[in-house]
């Protein structure tokens, strides 16, 4: 029940939103966070038990059915989590809670936002629970229906641009896997979508078959991710989505395609994994060089950290293509994690200073740190965070990324992506720099005021994790190790 | 006590904490209880090196695991072993001198606590580095100390050159990281294991082929590269000069720049089992070293060539440790190690002196160049001489502490007659330009007469650290004179005991080499027997080449800097233009493509449709007629029917079939009779049927 509890509450939530009167803003705001709250708390207990009771095998854990749903298709409903799904499902209720108080701003129809924000909570954390594949394409496509409204009318200048664009590009990827799903599904004797029964069996489709659902599965969860070159969706959708949705955006939605890829494309198809794992890896290399060199070029703020999480799912892509290594595949993890805290409350900062000074250009600003010391710190904090400073989470998994994969990638390879280490570190300072120190432009500025405690409360918990993970990430390690394990069985077959 | 040496790291990082979220509204309290954990740590350390001297330098090791991979345990601990305890002791003792003269110096600064809490961050991150007992962990507090060196460079970050200053310190030293990361990935691929015991004895069993080890030796030297700011990447240090001058003193002076030469002494095993790595770490130590002190040489920024001169004396250190694992490695017994160590111990103290030194100076004359100092002797007693004594000790004048360092520096070039010449040229440039310094500002008549009346000494507060500081950089270096027998040689000696003996010749050679360094710059100087100026004008070009110093920063702009942003707005424009390009045009041109289909659909597809039902209706309204419900009509056309068959039927006897023309004649007949009938109705019922078609 736990689990189903995590998709039901904010759908429920959801309902009750829409009943409430909707010049009630007050009411509406509250009861979304309440209804959000309550699934952020379930994820929070079960990564408890979960970590104690469960994380010594890698079998599924709060398994609900699988129950008949469409017997004549053999679809059910089939929940379960295990520790890879674990990690994510405390980062969605985290992140969608922190969202939802982050947007008390939102002053335009309100009562259809929160409604949709609770729809889209209910979607993604029932992507990251679903096991069975009929299951896990609803949640995969329901989700883009609120995340397109949400961008769409509540977005920046070009909204409708971005709104379409997300929608079109996700829905080009959702082909792709349908059609895959089609292909095991009639390969499979007896025809099953049961994801488990499903990478029992993937292994004994012919090696051309294989090639083709995994290039499939890649293409449509790559565009989630997003993998070099399918990623220009992220910026234009980041940049105009409202705060709290680029938090959501940056902090789960990128993960369900990587989470994808460990769940089910990986240990599917370990054949053609084998023969494209190179190929993953310099897309990786490229993404990470590439996502760098972009952010570096950047005048909008928002945009600088939308294109700095493609250089950091690149290091994702890159622990995925050395799937032999556990290290590289824990280090996968946690860099997932980390960058949706991290990024997380880069955007959730942005917001911030967007709020007061309605402009989001670098070059405006400058000597921020002097007028507003708590945010600048909070600010040089993540921007530390992100660059992969020591002592923060960035850094644990950027390390055991690389040497994870240093192990089985090619070696020149994987030193060429130690260079986004300084290329990361020159664009975030140089933003710092532009926007945090040298003069300050009193007239213009002076009017700004310091992050507020409603702010700080919504970044602060982001902080805690990042530099809890960076002190000692044992824990979280330890919680995923006996799935990772299983996880090796599976792709090394 | 050595048990609880964790704790000296942490009490600063404590100091660190309060003072941001509990005392920062409360300066006194704030740098009180800062100085206060320094002073505990450093009693600590005290402590703990009578330990280790009590254990006859016996290590200690205690740690916790940081990560729990399959593969293999990243682990947090600590190790005291004599290198340990000796750098605990120069790191709390500067930390310690530095913060209490920073009460003074940074007096009256809006951000005042927020120094102490900085400078609290930068000591934890510091004594972390020394305690670790892995390099997972050394890399960690690496990159700590270049977090706080940057936050301190950009302390004044209102100023452009500050800002500019710190990220620019940030990004080269992190390119040396960079090496230093692909060598630990080596070392944890190779090895297996990051801590400093099992990386050793897996190099000395020899389970690393030995190019792979050259490589990761050099890899990691890259790391010290660019925190003791060696060629090619020094080029932040002197910009660094740009932070508070008590930063410049602990951080980019005494401890944090000498953590790239600890990084080489705590590793040196890497460097013994590589020749080839040794020399390189060799000849970029040198190299490092005569670059940087001839620019040294014509800077007029005080702090800037106390900045050369710490590269300088950085390279120093660093070429005695590659002689050492040069010479080892071919079996020879060498100083290198213990100089280079003792170097460093003796090196913090008097250039931390000299730094702080430096920022009394500006305190008192609001500038730092030394072109408007001049005659500061009688103003600022305490500062000039203490200053002095560190310049003696620089320049390694007998007994000062630096004298025995330096000697031994010198004498680990044994064998090297190229090295040692080049360090005997160091020495004597060293000394010349910590002279042509001391006599341009305290000696001579002031050049800026209206800085000099407001000159005065410093408070007490600033003066006696400077005051203890002096003391060690006359005393500290007894701990390693050659006629003990359990001197600093044999604490810190690393495999064999080097037993280090008095050479008369070399320590005369180095003093007469010293001294004519003084002489001349007494006699340009102080005497003016020689003119700067003449010497400049002749050896224009050479001077104009070191005053820019080697044009490093704009080489660097020019072919490093620029290349890559180019390249980042090259990236920028082809994403913006091609891959997105690409996706709107696919956008684009399935608009287009579904406008054609619907052009398509609605005139080729619905058209037909549409058009097969006109054709219907039409063929209606004519068809009509024939039901037009009159019975002559009917038989009329029964009887063409009638007759029409009968031709055909008595055609057919001669034609045979032919359907087509046959269907043809029967349809035109039809009409003709609708026809027919129609006239005959005259038009009625007409238009009544017209739109009955839906």
């Amino acid at each position: 029940m736990l689990l189903s509890s995590l998709i039901f509450v904010p759908l429920i939530g959801m309902i009750v939103v829409m009943l409430i009167p909707k010049d009630k803003f007050s009411t509406i705001r509250w009861t979304s966070t309440i209804f959000s709250m309550i699934p952020m708390f379930t994820s929070f207990w079960i990564t408890w038990d979960y970590f104690f009771n469960y994380s010594g095998s890698a079998a599924m854990a709060y398994v609900e059915g699988p129950f008949k749903w469409i017997p004549s298709l053999n679809v059910h409903y089939f929940l379960g989590v295990d520790g890879i799904s674990v990690p994510l499902l405390f980062l969605t209720g985290l992140l969608s809670t922190i969202s939802i108080v982050a947007s008390f701003g939102i002053n335009k129809r309100v009562k259809e936002y929160f409604a949709f924000f609770l729809l889209l909570e209910a979607s993604m954390m029932g992507v990251f629970v679903s096991l069975d594949f009929f299951l896990f394409y609803v949640f995969w496509e329901i989700m883009l229906v609120p995340m397109y409204f949400l961008i769409g009318i509540w977005g920046g200048p070009r909204k409708e641009y971005a709104a379409i664009k997300f929608f079109l590009y996700t829905l080009f990827g959702s082909i792709f896997m349908l059609v895959s799903i089609l292909i095991v599904y009639f390969t499979s004797q007896p025809h099953t979508l049961n994801i488990l029964t499903l990478i029992k069996q993937g292994s004994a489709l012919p090696y051309t078959l294989q090639m083709v659902c995994f290039i499939f599965f890649f293409i449509s969860f790559g565009v989630k991710v997003p993998i070099w070159p399918l990623h220009t969706w992220l910026p234009d959708a980041h940049v105009e989505a409202p705060t709290a949705v680029s938090v959501i955006l940056a902090g789960v939605l990128l993960k369900m395609g990587t989470y994808a890829m460990l769940r089910i494309s990986w240990p599917m198809f370990p054949k053609a994994l084998h023969s494209l794992s190179f190929w993953i890896a310099v897309i990786g290399v490229i993404a990470i060089i590439y996502g760098a060199l972009v952010s570096m070029a950047q005048k909008d703020l928002k945009k600088l950290v939308a294109y700095s999480s493609v250089s950091h799912m690149g290091y994702c892509m890159v622990a995925l293509a050395a799937y032999t290594s556990a290290t590289a595949i824990t280090g996968c993890m946690f860099q997932m994690v980390s960058h949706g805290l991290i990024t997380g409350a880069l955007f959730l900062l942005v917001g911030v200073l967007y709020d007061r000074a309605h402009t989001r250009e670098i070059a405006v600003f400058g000597g921020l740190s002097s007028k507003l010391p708590v945010y600048s710190g909070i600010m040089l904090l993540f921007s530390m965070a992100a660059l992969g400073l020591p002592g923060m989470s960035g850094f644990v998994s950027e390390f055991m990324i690389f040497i994870g994969s240093f192990g089985v990638l090619n070696k020149v390879l994987v030193s060429i992506a130690v260079l986004g280490v300084v290329l990361g570190a020159t664009y975030m300072l140089r933003m710092v720099q532009k926007v945090f120190l040298g003069e300050f432009n009193l007239e213009r500025w002076g009017g700004l005021t310091d992050i507020n405690l409603r702010e700080i409360i919504t970044v602060a918990p982001l902080a805690v994790l990042v530099i809890a993970i960076g002190v000692y990430p044992k824990p979280l390690a330890d919680l995923m190790s006996a799935t990772i394990q299983h996880f090796i069985t599976l792709v090394v077959r | 006590m050595t048990k609880y040496a964790f704790l000296i790291p942490l009490l600063p990082l404590l100091a660190f904490v309060l003072i941001v979220f509990f005392f920062r509204w409360k300066e006194k309290l704030s740098s009180l209880f800062a100085i206060a954990m320094i002073i505990i740590s450093w009693v600590m350390s005290v402590m703990v090196l009578l330990e280790t001297i009590a254990r006859h330098g016996a290590p200690y090791e205690a740690f916790y695991q940081f990560i729990n991979l399959p593969k293999f345990i990243l682990e947090i601990g600590i190790l005291v072993d004599p290198l340990t305890a000796v750098m605990l002791m120069v790191v709390t003792t500067v930390g310690a001198c530095v913060e209490v003269y920073s009460i003074g110096y940074m007096h009256g600064d809006p951000r005042f606590s927020r120094f102490f809490a900085y400078l609290s961050l930068f000591l934890f991150s510091m004594l972390g580095l020394v305690v670790a007992n892995n390099f997972f962990m050394i890399f960690i507090f690496w990159e700590l100390v270049g977090l706080t060196s940057y936050l301190l460079i950009g302390f004044w970050f209102e100023k452009k050159s500050a800002a500019d200053a710190c990220k620019k310190a940030f990004i080269t030293t992190r390119v040396g990281d960079l090496g230093f990361l692909v060598g630990l990935f080596m070392m944890g691929f190779y090895l297996g294991t990051f801590n400093y015991g099992g990386v050793f004895e897996k190099v000395a069993a020899g389970v690393v082929p030995a190019g792979i080890l050259t490589l990761m030796a050099i890899f990691v030297f890259g790391g010290a590269v660019g925190k003791s700011a060696q060629f090619p990447l020094h080029v932040w240090l002197p910009d660094a000069m740009e932070g508070p001058t008590p930063v410049s003193a602990l951080i980019h002076a005494a401890t944090m720049v000498a953590a790239g030469v600890y990084l080489v002494a705590r590793s040196i095993t890497l460097y013994v089992g590589s020749t080839e790595a040794s020399l390189v770490v060799a000849v970029i130590g040198i190299v490092t070293s005569v670059m940087a002190a001839t620019i040294a040489l014509v800077q007029n920024d005080i702090k800037r060539v106390l900045a050369y001169s710490t590269i300088s004396q950085l390279g120093y250190m660093i070429m005695a440790l590659g002689l050492y694992g040069y010479d080892t490695s071919l079996g020879h017994h060498s100083a290198g190690f213990y100089a280079g160590t003792f170097h460093l111990m003796t090196h913090a103290f008097f250039k931390g002196l000299l730094f702080l030194g430096a920022g009394s100076v500006i305190h008192a004359v609001h500038t730092n160049d030394i072109q408007d100092m001049g005659g500061l002797l009688s103003k600022t007693k305490i500062t000039a001489y203490t200053f002095m004594i560190a310049s003696l000790s620089i320049s390694g004048i007998f007994p000062f502490s630096g004298f025995w360092s330096k000697d031994e520096v010198i004498a680990s070039t044994g064998g090297h007659p190229i090295f040692m010449f080049l360090t005997l040229v160091v020495a004597f440039m060293t000394a010349f330009y910590m002279w042509r310094l001391c006599f341009l500002t305290f000696f001579g008549k002031p050049r800026d007469q209206h800085r000099f009346e407001h000159a005065h000494e410093s408070p007490k507060v600033m003066t006696v650290p400077l005051m203890i500081l002096a003391f060690l950089s006359i005393f500290a270096g007894w701990v390693g004179l050659p006629w003990l027998s359990n001197g600093f040689s044999s604490f810190v000696f690393h495999g064999e005991a080097y037993k280090t003996e008095a050479s008369w010749l070399m320590m005369t050679i180095s003093t007469i080499v010293a001294g004519s360094g003084i002489v001349v710059a007494y006699l340009m100087y102080y005497k003016k027997v020689i003119s700067p100026e003449r010497m400049m004008e002749r050896f224009k070009p050479i001077y104009t080449l070191l005053y820019n110093k080697y044009y490093f920063d704009e080489l660097y702009q020019v072919g490093v800097l620029n290349p890559v942003m180019a390249f980042g707005r090259l990236m920028w424009k082809f994403d913006a233009k091609v891959i997105d390009g690409l996706v709107n045009f696919t956008g684009w041109f399935t608009i287009v493509w579904a406008d054609i289909q619907q052009w398509f659909d609605k005139w080729i597809i619905d058209g037909a449709v549409n058009g097969s039902g006109w054709l219907v209706r039409q063929g209606a309204n004519v068809l009509k007629f024939i039901q037009s419900g009159s019975m002559q009509f009917y038989a009329l056309f029964i009887l063409t029917g009638i007759v029409l068959f009968g031709i055909f039927k008595f055609e057919l006897v001669f034609i045979s079939y032919r359907w087509p023309t046959l269907s043809i004649i029967f349809i035109l007949s039809v009409v003709l009779l609708a026809g027919v009938s129609r006239m005959i109705q005259g038009g009625y019922e007409t238009n009544e049927n017209a739109e009955s078609e839906e």
